[in-house]
C-alpha cells in the first residue's frame, strides 16, 4: 500500500493548529477579555472556566510546532527564522500568560497582584496578535534561497500582517466571550453576550476583508478561486463557494442567536463561533495548498523521509485517539457552570 | 571573541535550557513524591499524608507552570536559532520529539487539571490516577528528549542523504536506544528525585529551625532524607557507568573532563587544577596517581589525553573540568546531609534545631547545582559538535542576524528574571510556612480564585478534618 505520508501529515498538522486555534484561541480570547472585567470576582470567574484546561489546549501548539519539526523539517527551518520576532514576541507573551494562572491568585499585595494581572491580559493579547502577525507574514509568503530563509528580519510586517494580527485578536475574543455565555450566569453572561455581539460585528468585517485582501496577495490565490483580470471562473468558483457562504450563515445564525433569541441554548454561540472560524482556516488552506512555505516550497519538498513519517504515523494513529478521549473526559467533568463556590472545601 | 550569531545563539540556548531544566528536575521528583504521598494516604488512611500532599501540590501547580511555559520556548529554539541543524536531523530527532509530544506532553498537561481542580469532582481513586498519570508523563517526556539528546552525543542507526546532506534513520530501535541513552536516562532520572529530597528536607529544616516543626515537618524531613541515603549511591553507580560510556565513545570529552593532556596506559585523578588551554597542561595540579585501572576497569588500551585530538576538536577543557568537579561535590555534599538527617531520625532528633537544619537548608540548591553542571559537562563537553563527529556547532545555526539574537536573548533574561523571582518567592513562602495555622500570614480566602481548587487551597483546608475528604 502506498501511502501519501507528506499529505497526511499536512492534513494532521493543519489540524493541530485549528484545535490550537479553537480551544488556546478561547483562553486567549478571555485573557483579552479580562482586561474589561468590572472586578477581581469578574475576573477570577473568567479565568475559574478555563483553569483546569488551559494547559492541555496549549499542547496543540507544541504538537502544531513539533510536529512541523518532525514532519517538515525543511518547512520548519525556514519559516522559524523567517518569523523570528513575532514568534519571540508570541513566546514571552505565552511564558506571562502561563505563570499568570497561578501566579495572579499567590500575589498578596497590590502591585504585584495589578502587575500580574495586567501580565495576563497583556500576554493574552501580544499572543494572539503575534500569532495573526505570524500568520499574515506566512500567507503573504517568505523570501528563500537554497534551503534556507534569505529574507529581512522585518519582512512579515505589513499593513495586511498587521490586518490579519487584528483579525485573529478579534476573533479569539469572540470564542472567549462565547465559552464565558456558556460557563456562566447572571450578570457575568449579560456582559459576555455583549461583547460576543460585538466581537461578531468585528470578525464579519475582517473576515471580508481579509478574504479580499488574500485574494490580492498571489495570482495564484486568485486563480484557485476562479478570478482574474478578465472574467471569472465559475467552473472554479462554484465548488469552492459553499466555504465562504457557510461562514457567512454562521455569522448569521451567531448574530441571531446573540441578540434576538436570547433564549437559545448557551451552547449555541460558541458553536455557531467555531463554525465560523472553520471556514475561514479551510478558506485559507483552499488557498495555499500544496505550499508549506507560500509559495516556494510545497509538502512533498518539505517532508522528512518516508521512514520518519510512516513512524510518528504510527504512533499519532494509536495516540491521537486516546488524547481526544481523555481531553474529551477530562472537559466534561468539568462541564456545566463553573460554581464560585467550588474552591471552598466543604 | 566576537558576539555573532552563533555564539550569541549558543548563549540563548543555553540560558533559555538552563532554566528549563531547573523546573523538571524538581516536577518529575516532586510529582513522583506526590503519587507516594496520596497512595501512602490511601493505603495507610493517616492523616499526615494527605496534609503533605495538599501542602506540596501548591508548589507543584507552580513550579509544573514554570516548567511547562519555558519548555514551549525550547521546541521553538531548534527552528528560530538552529535552523540547519533542524533541517540536516530532523528526519532522525523530530519524530523522537513527536513522540514526546504525544505520549507525553499531552498526558502530563490533561491530567494536570484533573490533579489540580478535579478533587471535588473524581472520587479518591481516579483522582489518584490522575496523580499518576502526571507523574507517568513527566518520566515518559523525559525519556524521549533524553533519547534526542543522547543520539546527538553518540549518533548511531543513521546514514546521509548524499543529494541533500541531511541524516535519516536506518534503524529506529538502534537510534532510540542509542549507547549513551540507558546510562543518561538513569542518571537524569536519579538527579531529578534527589534534586527534589534534597529540596523537601531544605523546607523542613527550615521549618524546624523557625519552630513550626508539626507531625508533616518530621516526615518530611525522614522521607526526604531517606530518599538521599538509598539515591545518592546509585547516583554515584550511574555517574560512574555514564563516564564509561562517554570515556568509549567521547574520549575527548573524558580527557577534558579529568584534566588529561597526555595519552598514558596509567592516568591519575585530578583532584585540583587550573586548565591552561594556550599551553596544554595544567596549573597548580594535585593529583592522586594510579586510579584509571580502578576507575576505567573496562577500559582497553592507553587512555587517551587531550594533545590526541586536533585543537579545533576539543571541547573548552576549563568548564567541563569544573563543572563536573561542582556536579560530584555538590552529590557527595547531598550524600552526607542525607546520612545525617538518617542518623538524627533514627535518634528521634530531627525536629530539634541544630547544625543539620543549617545546613540543609542551603543544602535545598545543591541539587539544582548539580543538575545544572552536570548538563554543562555533558553538552559542553560534547563540543565543537551538535551531531557528535558528525555536525559541528558553527554549521548548525540559522541564518539570522545577530541584532535579532541580541534581542531576543535580552528579552528572555528580563522575563525570566522577572518570571523566576516571583515564582521563587511564591514557592518559598508556601514551603516555609509549615504546617500549622500561621496566624502571621495573610489569609489567602480573599484572592483566591473561585472554581480553582488545590493550587489553592489556604491553610485550613490543610487541617485535619475527618470528613473533608470529599465534599460530594
Ligand atoms: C529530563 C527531563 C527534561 C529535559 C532534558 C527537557 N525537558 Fe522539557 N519538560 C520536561 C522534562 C524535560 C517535563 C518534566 O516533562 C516538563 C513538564 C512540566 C515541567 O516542569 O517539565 C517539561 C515541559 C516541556 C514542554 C511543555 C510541555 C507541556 O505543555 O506539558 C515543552 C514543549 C518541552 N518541555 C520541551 C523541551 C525541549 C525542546 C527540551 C530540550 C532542549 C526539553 N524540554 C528538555
Ligand atoms: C535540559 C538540560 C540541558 C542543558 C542544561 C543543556 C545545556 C546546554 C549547554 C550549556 C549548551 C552550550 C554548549 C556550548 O555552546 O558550549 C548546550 C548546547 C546544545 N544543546 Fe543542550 N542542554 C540540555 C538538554 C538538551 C537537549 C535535551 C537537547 C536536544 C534534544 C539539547 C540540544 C543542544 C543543542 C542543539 C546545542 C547546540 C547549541 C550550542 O552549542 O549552544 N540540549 N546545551
Ligand atoms: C557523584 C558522582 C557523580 C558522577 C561520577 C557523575 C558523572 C557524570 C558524568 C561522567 C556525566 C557526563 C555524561 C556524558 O556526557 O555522557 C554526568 C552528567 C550529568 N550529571 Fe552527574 N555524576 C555524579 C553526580 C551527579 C549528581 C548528584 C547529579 C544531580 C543531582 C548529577 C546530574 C547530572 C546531570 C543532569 C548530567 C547531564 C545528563 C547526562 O549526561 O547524564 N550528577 N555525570
Amino acid at each position: 500500500m502506498d501511502l501519501d505520508l507528506p499529505l497526511i501529515w499536512a492534513i494532521l498538522i493543519a489540524v493541530a493548529v485549528m484545535l490550537y486555534v479553537l480551544l488556546d484561541g478561547m483562553d486567549l480570547g478571555i485573557g483579552i477579555l479580562t482586561g474589561l472585567a468590572k472586578d477581581d470576582e469578574e475576573r477570577n470567574l473568567m479565568t475559574a472556566t478555563i483553569e483546569p484546561v488551559w494547559d492541555g489546549n496549549e499542547t496543540w501548539l507544541i504538537l502544531g510546532g513539533g510536529g512541523l519539526f518532525a514532519a517538515f523539517p525543511l518547512a520548519y527551518a525556514i519559516l522559524m527564522p523567517a518569523f523570528y520576532l513575532p514568534v519571540l514576541l508570541m513566546l514571552a507573551a505565552l511564558i506571562f500568560r502561563g505563570v499568570a494562572f497561578e501566579f495572579r491568585h499567590k500575589a498578596v499585595r497590590k502591585p504585584t497582584k495589578l502587575f500580574w494581572n495586567g501580565a495576563f491580559f497583556g500576554g493574552s493579547l501580544a499572543a494572539a496578535l503575534a500569532q495573526g502577525l505570524i500568520l499574515g507574514g506566512f500567507i503573504q509568503g517568505v523570501t528563500v534561497e537554497g534551503r534556507a530563509f534569505a529574507g529581512g528580519a522585518f519582512d512579515w510586517l505589513t499593513p495586511f500582517s498587521l490586518l490579519v494580527a487584528v483579525s485573529v485578536a478579534i476573533g479569539y475574543v469572540l470564542l472567549g466571550a462565547c465559552w464565558l455565555i456558556l460557563k456562566t450566569e447572571g450578570d457575568v453572561q449579560d456582559r459576555a453576550r455583549k461583547r460576543a455581539f460585538m466581537a461578531l460585528v468585528g470578525v464579519g468585517v475582517c473576515f471580508a476583508a481579509v478574504s479580499l485582501a488574500t485574494l490580492s496577495i498571489d495570482p495564484r490565490v486568485t486563480e484557485r478561486w476562479g478570478f482574474s483580470m478578465t472574467h471569472m471562473d465559475f467552473g472554479k468558483l462554484l465548488p469552492l463557494s459553499p466555504i465562504p457562504l457557510f461562514g457567512i450563515v454562521m455569522v448569521v445564525l451567531a448574530a441571531r442567536d446573540l441578540t434576538l433569541n436570547v433564549h437559545a441554548p448557551d451552547w449555541r454561540p460558541y458553536l455557531f463561533s467555531v463554525g465560523v472560524f472553520l471556514s475561514g482556516y479551510i478558506g485559507l488552506a483552499v488557498s495555499l495548498f500544496p505550499n508549506l512555505v507560500p509559495f516556494e516550497v510545497d509538502i512533498w519538498e518539505a517532508a522528512a523521509r518516508d521512514n520518519a513519517l510512516g513512524l510518528m504515523l504510527v504512533g499519532a494513529a494509536i495516540m491521537l485517539p486516546v488524547i481526544l478521549i481523555y481531553t474529551g473526559y477530562v472537559y466534561s467533568l468539568f462541564w456545566g457552570k463553573v460554581d464560585p463556590d467550588e474552591a471552598y472545601h466543604d | 571573541m566576537e558576539l555573532d550569531a552563533l555564539i550569541l545563539s549558543r548563549l540563548q540556548f543555553a540560558f533559555v535550557v538552563a532554566f528549563h531544566i531547573l523546573f523538571p528536575a524538581f516536577t518529575i521528583g516532586l510529582a513522583a513524591f506526590l503519587a507516594v504521598c496520596e497512595g501512602l494516604w490511601l493505603w495507610t488512611k493517616r492523616d499526615v499524608f494527605k496534609r503533605l500532599y495538599l501542602h506540596w501540590i501548591k508548589i507543584f501547580a507552580l513550579a509544573f507552570a514554570m516548567g511547562v511555559v519555558s519548555g514551549v520556548v525550547m521546541s521553538y529554539q531548534f527552528g528560530t536559532n538552529w535552523s540547519v541543524f533542524s533541517d540536516k536531523a530532523g528526519s532522525v530527532i523530530g519524530p523522537l520529539l513527536g513522540y514526546e509530544v504525544l505520549t507525553a506532553f499531552f498526558l502530563e498537561a490533561t491530567f494536570l487539571g484533573v490533579m489540580l481542580f478535579g478533587w471535588k469532582r473524581v472520587g479518591n481513586k481516579l483522582h489518584f490516577i490522575a496523580t499518576c498519570a502526571v507523574a507517568i508523563g513527566t518520566t515518559i517526556s523525559a525519556f524521549w528528549i533524553l533519547s534526542a539528546n543522547s543520539w546527538m552525543q553518540t549518533p548511531v542507526g543513521f546514514a546521509t542523504d548524499p543529494e541533500t546532506g541531511n541524516f535519516y534513520a536506518t534503524d529506529w530501535w538502534a537510534v532510540i536506544f542509542n549507547p549513551s541513552f540507558p546510562s543518561r536516562y538513569v542518571h537524569m532520572m536519579l538527579a531529578a528525585f534527589i534534586t527534589t529530597a534534597a529540596v523537601i528536607m531544605a523546607a523542613g529544616a527550615w521549618q524546624v529551625i523557625r519552630g513550626h516543626s508539626s507531625q508533616p515537618t518530621r516526615w518530611q524531613i525522614r522521607m526526604a532524607a531517606g530518599t538521599l541515603c538509598l539515591l545518592m549511591p546509585l547516583q554515584i553507580w550511574a555517574g560512574h557507568w555514564s563516564g564509561e560510556v562517554a570515556h568509549e565513545y567521547q574520549p575527548a570529552k573524558v580527557a577534558a573532563i579529568e584534566g588529561w593532556w597526555d595519552t598514558r596506559d596509567v592516568q591519575g585523578t585530578v583532584l585540583f587544577a587550573i586548565p591552561d588551554e594556550d599551553n596544554e597542561r595544567n596549573i597548580a595540579e594535585i593529583t592522586v596517581p594510579g586510579t584509571s585501572p580502578y576507575l576505567f576497569a573496562n577500559a582497553h588500551g592507553p587512555l587517551q589525553g587531550l594533545k590526541d585530538f586536533a585543537r579545533e576538536d576539543r571541547p573548552p577543557v576549563f568548564i567541563v573540568f569544573w563543572a563536573f568537579r561542582i556536579m560530584v561535590g555538590a552529590g557527595l555534599v547531598m550524600l552526607a546531609l542525607g546520612i545525617w538527617g538518617a542518623i538524627l531520625w533514627w535518634r528521634d532528633r530531627i525536629d530539634k534545631p541544630g547544625l543539620f537544619h543549617l545546613l540543609a537548608v542551603p543544602g535545598g540548591a545543591l541539587g539544582f547545582v548539580a543538575v545544572l553542571t552536570g548538563w554543562i559537562t555533558a553538552e559542553v563537553g560534547r563540543q565543537p559538535y551538535t551531531v557528535y563527529g558528525f555536525l559541528r556547532t558553527e554549521d548548525s545555526v540559522a541564518p539570522v542576524s545577530a541584532e535579532q539574537v541580541a534581542t531576543s536573548l535580552l528579552i528572555f533574561m528580563i522575563v525570566y528574571a522577572i518570571v523566576f523571582t516571583a515564582g521563587t518567592v511564591y514557592m518559598a513562602r508556601i514551603a516555609t510556612r509549615g504546617f500549622g495555622d500561621d496566624p502571621a500570614d495573610p489569609p489567602e480566602r480573599e484572592n483566591r480564585a473561585p472554581g480553582s481548587a488545590l493550587g489553592a487551597v489556604d491553610d485550613k483546608a490543610e487541617m485535619p478534618t475527618p470528613n473533608r475528604q470529599r465534599a460530594k
